[in-house]
């Protein structure tokens, strides 16, 4: 008797996501309370998952393609709250820009299913179905201003390169199937033969893919142009939202099926890692626009996430994952800050329009000093203390050369984030911007500056919760 | 007469698939080629998929590609989409002259 209690989330989601299809076309100017429905249905679906199924063991369903243990619910909620706030800080620019349309809350809402599926996956066919239902649900998001060239061309780019790398991973999964004989975690953990090259490739292959998924380098030339180019709102739901799926299913690819071949995985990850942190702080330098800004620094970050995963240890997951939770924070901020920078319904997004804020604007300079510190990895905020706990966890590992390569590109990246804290602070001021902004723009500003701000007070609350993620 | 066995099939998706990710990287002319390309690259994962499945005697490959074959055709129709769209805005669909966002 399979337990449908426990993937009754993901069955609410979609019986939610079916009813909204429909009452969107069946009811003229639906889209306010479409928006409204699916935050109280990405709350429902969150304090859902905190009551069902967080506190429970590690459970295997539907013949062990789909695991409900305390890492899937974790990275569920965080998927879903960050969804739910990205959905609600978005309304008032989706409007200026008149997008406010059914569609847009209906594709979060599909995506943030895809990425359920793919992070309760345990099995090569499961993951690639919730891979693919998260990826379509994006290529329309990205071209979401269809009327705009810059967003259609997003999406264009999106859709090749993501569609390639789905290719990538697929031909890998084909060669891991082939020579295991199963498309099970589990059952390919058990039939392993190191030996085999062609098993060798299938990793590396599905590596590649799901290195484009979070955009590491040097399977990154997409991110900055789709987001440079898609609506900000999106921008800020492709920086968070998909990549927490995507480290899900990295952390679950490597260490359940293929933790006996690591010496064949380690040695890419540190490259990618290496690669991601240098490169994402060296390209950021010479940019002008803070969205393709951020899209270098959250390149950046990724590396650093990907440092962590490299260690192979219980202790490097779990530094990782709060490295990544903490960015969420901080970028949740920083994007908040990006909304509120218009004028007359023209939202502005390159560098020097930022120059002089500080006169007209001091408490949105002031979290943004804060955010940008906290990004730059300057003591005591939150950012400081998740780069801590990565390098000490790749340092318990003796690995130096990676721990320094980190450091040093933490001070390359503190340049250009100074520089942006120069700009607000020293130069000539502009005309002042709008203040009349939404509720929860400034709720979602408000409390990410304050978690970064006293997370040093106390900081094993969130070390507690990760701490229960054991995936080893 | 050869006998055609499990290598023959896996040569034949291996050179489908680099025909596929060469498509993508060398076409300068238009976006409908890499489309092409793309659903190539699918194609050579079936019957990689295909041929394994035969081979071990199990299921689960075919199921797959079943899976792949739908996706692939959900995402041809998002990605044609895209175009037309892409299409409206700048009345062009060749590939070099797609640089608008560069930095």
């Amino acid at each position: 008797m399979i337990n449908f209690e426990l993937i009754f989330p993901e069955l609410f989601l979609s019986l939610s996501i079916m009813f909204l299809l429909i009452l969107g076309v069946f009811k003229k100017n639906s889209s306010k309370i479409i928006q409204n429905i699916s935050l109280i249905v990405l709350l429902i679906t969150a304090v859902i998952i905190f009551n069902e199924t967080l506190g429970n063991e590690e459970i295997k369903l539907f013949n062990e393609s789909i695991v409900i243990d305390y890492l899937s619910s974790f990275m569920k909620i965080i998927t879903l709250l960050s969804a739910f706030l990205v959905l609600v800080i978005s309304t008032s620019y989706l409007k200026a820009f008149k997008i406010f349309k059914i569609e847009y809350p209906i594709l979060i809402l599909s995506s943030v299913l895809g990425m359920m599926i793919m992070i309760s996956s345990n099995d090569l066919i499961v993951f690639y179905m919730g891979l693919e239902l998260q990826s379509l649900a994006l290529y329309v998001l990205a071209t979401f201003n269809r009327d705009q060239l810059k967003s259609s061309e997003a999406g264009l780019k999106y859709f090749v390169l993501s569609a390639l790398s789905s290719g990538l991973l697929l031909y890998g999964c084909s060669l891991i199937y082939g020579f295991t004989g199963s498309t099970n975690f589990n059952v390919i953990a058990s039939q392993l033969n190191a030996n085999d090259y062609a098993l060798t490739f299938g990793i590396v292959f599905v590596l590649v893919g799901l290195a484009f998924k979070i955009s590491a380098v040097p399977f990154h030339m997409w991110a900055p142009d789709v987001y440079e180019g898609s609506p900000t709102s999106v921008t800020l739901f492709f920086t968070m939202v998909p990549k927490i799926a995507a480290l899900t299913v990295f952390i679950r690819f490597l260490y359940v099926p293929f933790l006996d071949l690591i010496d064949q995985w380690q040695i890419i990850l540190i490259f990618l890692s290496i690669a991601s942190m240098l490169f994402g702080a060296i390209a950021a330098i010479g940019q002008t626009n803070l969205k393709r800004l951020v899209a270098y620094s959250s390149i950046g970050h990724v590396g650093y996430t990907l440092a962590g995963l490299a260690t192979g240890t219980n202790d490097g997951i779990q530094s990782s994952i709060i490295y990544f939770t903490i960015y969420i924070i901080m970028n949740l901020g920083l994007f908040s800050c990006l909304l509120m920078m218009k004028r007359n319904n023209v939202y502005y997004e390159n560098i020097e329009d930022l120059s002089g804020l500080s006169k007209n604007h001091p408490l949105l300079s002031l979290s943004l000093l804060i955010i940008l510190f906290s990004l730059a990895g300057i003591p005591p905020l939150a950012g400081f203390f998740a780069k801590f706990y990565i390098f000490k966890s790749v340092l318990e590992q003796s690995m130096y050369f990676l721990a320094i390569v980190g450091l040093l590109s933490t001070v390359v990246a503190a340049f250009y984030y100074l520089r942006i804290i120069k700009i607000i602070y020293f130069d000539k001021e502009k005309e002042k911007y709008d203040i009349d902004h939404s509720m929860w723009l400034k709720f979602s500003l408000t409390v990410s500056t304050l978690i970064i701000l006293f997370y040093f007070i106390s900081p094993s609350q969130l070390i507690e919760v990760i701490s229960k993620i054991n995936v080893i | 007469m050869i006998e055609i066995g499990l290598g023959h099939y896996l040569t034949l998706g291996a050179v489908i698939f680099t025909i596929g990710v060469i498509g993508i990287f060398l076409n300068r002319k238009n976006i409908i080629v890499i489309l092409m390309s793309i659903e190539l690259i699918l194609l050579a994962v079936n019957i990689n998929l295909v041929s394994f499945s035969i081979y071990l005697n199990d299921l689960s490959g075919q199921v797959f590609t079943l899976f792949i074959l739908t996706v692939a055709a959900a995402e041809a129709a998002i990605g044609l989409a895209i175009i037309v769209v892409y299409y409206r805005n700048s009345g062009t669909i060749r590939v070099e002259e797609i640089d608008k966002l560069k930095g």
